[in-house]
């Protein structure tokens, strides 16, 4: 290991984090509290740890939506990337730990960078919890024909990434895998129509 | 900590009540856009019109509190009409299919000239 801050102040009645920077792999870890990673983890070049508190979230996203844009993802599946990992943190506080908002929560993402100039970058994103397991059957978009508040979430995950899988923690907790390969190359990102204007009704 | 991004405006202009949102609506801010949203409906005004123009980001909670809203102004045979998303938000009713299911105008004087 080639470094390790330690940020000192208090956010949510705790520490603000730890960044290490692991000389051997050139992998970044920010940490909040004392965490240890699970196998699904071990690949993240970036690791982040933080509590089950909504403030959290931006900072996350702000995180996500930069690493996409530095590995040659288009602007607005940015934006969308960030989006669907706020949704998924969103999820994991309000339905998984019920609103608590000092409970653990870790991130890993790990990139595939094409330095060809080919733009065949890809990113694949772990989030991890300790909360109340649920059959990962059961997590699904709801019928969007059925207009009313709330169930969205996981649609939009499904729709930005090209693959979003739920699966139990061993020991307790849930996990979900997230994939996206740089849309420029064909795979999917859900941009609006071209000419479809914000006019109706 | 801080109670979100969100700074909300709110205005009458003639049988409308404009509501203008401003800065990030998303988990934290949701619970406050929902307040204000409520304050325009107990106005009881013919529509209530919803400018996005300065909301730079929102998430489905966040899209959560429209759709409510929505129904509310169904239900009180009443309109709710939203204008000047920016791609990124607009993007997000289109990636939930709410895009058709809104009332949506470029800009406010457009939505308070509406038929």
């Amino acid at each position: 290991m080639g470094a390790a801050v330690r940020a000192g102040g208090t956010a949510a009645g705790g520490v603000v984090g730890t960044i290490r920077y692991h000389q051997a792999t050139g992998a970044v870890t920010v940490s909040q509290g004392h965490a240890t990673h699970s196998a699904a983890m071990q690949d993240a070049q970036i690791r982040v740890d933080l509590l089950s508190h909504p403030t959290y979230i931006g900072g996350v996203r702000e995180l996500v939506s930069s690493i996409c844009r530095r590995i040659g993802f288009p602007e607005l599946c940015c934006g969308q990337m960030a989006l669907a990992v706020d949704e998924a943190l969103c999820n994991v506080m309000k339905h998984g730990y019920e609103g608590r908002e000092d409970q653990p929560i870790s991130i890993g993402i790990q990139i595939h960078e094409d330095r060809s100039g080919a733009g065949h970058s890809s990113i694949r994103i772990v989030i991890e919890d300790q909360a109340k397991q649920v059959d990962p059957k059961s997590i699904c978009g709801r019928d969007l024909q059925d207009v009313r508040p709330g169930g969205l979430g996981v649609h939009m995950i499904r729709e930005i990434m090209d693959e979003a899988v739920y699966e139990k923690r061993e020991g307790g907790g849930m996990r979900l895998i997230m994939t996206k390969n740089n849309p420029s190359q064909g795979a999917s990102c859900r941009l609006p129509d071209a000419g479809g204007g914000q006019t109706n009704g | 900590m801080a109670d979100g991004t969100l700074q909300v405006g709110f205005e009458t202009q003639g049988s409308a009540v404009v509501v203008t949102p401003q800065g990030e609506i998303g988990y934290s801010e949701a619970t406050v856009f929902r307040t204000w949203l409520r304050k325009a409906h107990d106005a009881k005004t013919p529509r209530v019109v919803v400018d996005l123009a300065k909301v730079d980001y929102m998430n489905t909670p966040g899209v959560a509190t429209l759709v409510e809203s929505l129904q509310i102004t169904k239900k009180a045979k009443s309109r709710l009409i939203l204008c000047g998303m920016n791609e990124k938000v607009f993007a997000i009713f289109k990636i939930a299919r709410l895009d058709t299911v809104f009332e949506i105008t470029p800009t406010v004087a457009e939505a308070i000239a509406k038929p």
